[in-house]
């Protein structure tokens, strides 16, 4: 039916497991489509085919956590007209972010017998930290039909939607019986984007928040439901502290639990 | 009226089966009495209890014959009347044109078992819907409603100081109050008493005939809350600069749960969607939360961008200007948004601490 070329799609990699990536290899029936309506040119987790850009639509999964990848990302939003970071660490930083919190250099001379060998950051970041992005799909991983729905919307020209209600809002839609309150169950739906199809909360688990924070939230008053629960401010803070810990909304709400109640309330009058 | 013995209960369920009705009823699923499909009366919550309190709900075991001896869970007939995602249209690309695909047929429902609180709700979503949704209005009247009176309300519902329970006294085709060994049962509409003369009943005793009464003066008894609305709207317009708005915003999640049980709660979005090929094209409506900052994003900014405003926008439009609006309360009393906020944020205290300071903050209107 298109008159027009299809479409030059790239997808690469930076410090990341892959398995976002994956959700595109792995979009089945929706493949053959798939193939019909773009052109994946560099994707080298499927084809050694690789062609040089400019592409019109780069997929960027992994952090940025070596002065390498720093370099490469800015590469490739040179040659990007639209740049998508697809999954936690593109868009948080993921869990490897963990290592934020402690002194990278120890962990350089403890793992490697050769530590002048390493060159790294000293905090793994997400893309957005270098380059400017145009849309976030977040999860771990993010969601095949999120990602489909966002290259279909950019295919036929209009911006993807991509909600940033919680995902409450999308376990209700689904009729799951709430596990914090049937249950008594710690759960990040209530401060966490949807987008998962609340897949937690179906297995009667709750959410640990690998979407990321969703519209401004209210992880205060989560936390304290938290603490009533039975948890202590340490565990309470290491549920922030995940997947998506590095995510400022996370980070600091994991802060202010670890800094206590008293320093709290210290830290927010001026 | 007459009395149903519980072999007359288990027909007349399989009677709206035989008829072609899909039986929507109480059942248990993961920790809770759920609305769902059921296929008879094996299927109800039969010697199950509850216990409910803000942001906590557990089953209990009562160890007794009783099918609704329980306060109502999470749903409502609105997620089977309003569908949390429906698909509105779906158009494929043929030659030069766009064919579109309708829904296929849908059977009719049988709700079983909706309380009193439940069948007031489906009166309010009557005056959003009816004149304006075919979809809804199609399914509303193909559907038949057996009501079960509340005897357990539960510690968070307000049904009687709503006026909407919780004795059923309309919206039902059938009317049941749980009694040992059986029910009383009343029919209301043509359809309840054509339903009614299939299946075999006796006329109820004056003993039964009371039960009944009594029923009711136990359950308006037990209520655990209650709501004042002297002077709704009034009341809320004129504390909309209230000091509580800020205060209780500090507790909301904003996760929009409360407007998800709500059973009258009919904020929805309109999605369309495109498949990769360009051919087909869907429009799907979906559940969405006043709650939701997104909701209110319109012409490139958030209208309602501070959780207080949300959560005064939710309060006021449900008990004040729903008024306005529909003629009646946004509110039947059910209690949902109570059991099911995951921080336990009560309407019924909300309302009470802005009555109790009622001006603390004069709203000037020229």
């Amino acid at each position: 039916m298109r008159e027009r070329a299809k479409p030059r799609v790239a997808v690469f990699k930076m410090a990341s497991c892959d398995g976002c990536q994956l959700q595109l290899l792995d979009a089945e029936e929706a493949l053959l489509e798939l193939a019909g309506a773009i052109d994946i040119v560099n994707f080298a987790e499927a084809s050694s085919h690789i062609e040089p850009g400019p592409y019109d639509v780069t997929l960027v999964e992994g952090s940025v956590s070596t002065p390498e990848l720093e370099e490469q990302v800015k590469q490739i939003r040179d040659q990007s007209r639209v740049l998508i970071t697809i999954g936690a660490c593109a868009t948080s930083g993921g869990v490897q972010a963990l290592r934020n919190l402690a002194d990278t250099e120890a962990f350089v001379r403890t793992v490697y017998p050769t530590p002048a060998y390493v060159k790294t950051l000293e905090r793994s970041h997400p893309i957005s930290d270098f380059v400017k992005v145009d849309y976030e799909l977040t999860g771990c991983p993010i969601d095949r039909g999120e990602l489909l729905g966002a290259l279909s919307a950019l295919l036929a020209g209009s911006a993807p939607r991509l909600s940033t209600s919680p995902v409450c809002v999308e376990c209700k839609r689904r009729g799951y019986v709430c596990v914090v309150v049937a249950r008594g169950e710690p759960c990040l739906g209530p401060v966490t984007r949807t987008g998962c199809g609340a897949l937690c909360p179906a297995f009667g688990r709750g959410c640990y928040g690998c979407f990321g924070p969703s519209q401004p939230p209210n992880t205060e008053a989560l936390a304290k439901r938290f603490i009533a629960l039975g948890l202590t401010p340490k565990q309470a803070a290491d549920k922030f502290r995940f997947i998506t810990g590095w995510a400022p909304a996370f980070r600091e709400a994991a802060d202010r639990l670890e800094r206590g109640p008293r320093s709290a309330k210290e830290g927010a009058t001026p | 009226m007459r009395f149903l013995d519980h072999q007359g209960f288990e027909r007349l369920l399989a009677t709206l089966a035989d008829d072609g009705y899909e039986l929507v009823g109480p059942t248990v699923r993961d920790g809770a009495i759920v609305l769902d499909r059921i296929e008879g009366a094996d299927d109800l919550p039969r010697g199950v209890g509850e216990e409910q309190g803000p942001g906590s709900y557990r089953l209990t075991s009562r160890g007794d014959g009783r099918y609704f001896a329980w306060a109502h869970g999470p749903d409502s007939a609105k997620r089977f009347l309003f569908p949390a995602r429906e698909l509105l249209a779906r158009m494929r690309r043929e030659g030069g044109a766009f064919a579109v695909e309708t829904a296929p047929d849908e059977r009719p429902i049988a709700f079983v078992g909706l309380r009193s609180c439940d069948l007031h709700a489906v009166a309010v979503q009557d005056r959003v819907f009816m004149h304006a949704d075919p979809g809804y209005r199609r399914r509303r009247e193909a559907a038949v409603f057996v009501g079960v009176d509340c005897a357990e309300p539960g510690a968070t519902c307000f049904c009687a100081s709503m006026g909407t329970g919780p004795r059923c006294t309309e919206g039902f085709d059938v009317a049941l109050t749980e009694l040992e060994g059986g029910f009383v049962v009343q029919a209301a509409t043509p359809t309840g008493e054509a339903l009614l003369a299939r299946i075999e009943t006796r006329e109820a005793t004056e003993a039964e005939v009371e039960a009944v009464a009594e029923t009711e003066r136990t359950a308006v008894a037990a209520m655990g809350r209650q709501m004042d609305e002297w002077d709704m709207p009034a009341l809320l317009y004129r504390n909309r600069l209230h000091p509580r708005w800020k205060e209780v915003a500090s507790r909301c999640l904003a996760c929009g749960n409360c407007t998800s049980v709500c059973p009258t709660c009919f904020c929805h979005d309109i999605v369309d969607g495109v498949s990769l090929s360009g051919d087909v094209a869907t429009r799907t409506r979906e559940w969405a939360s006043c709650f939701s900052e997104e909701y209110s994003w319109a012409a490139g900014a958030v209208v309602r961008a501070s959780r207080e405003s949300r959560y005064r926008q939710w309060l006021t439009h449900k008990f004040a200007s729903w008024i306005d609006q529909f003629g009646t309360s946004g509110c039947v009393g059910c209690g949902r948004c109570i059991t099911w906020c995951p921080v336990g944020i009560d309407v019924t205290e909300e309302v009470a601490a802005i009555r109790a300071t009622d001006g603390e903050v004069e709203v000037v209107t020229s």
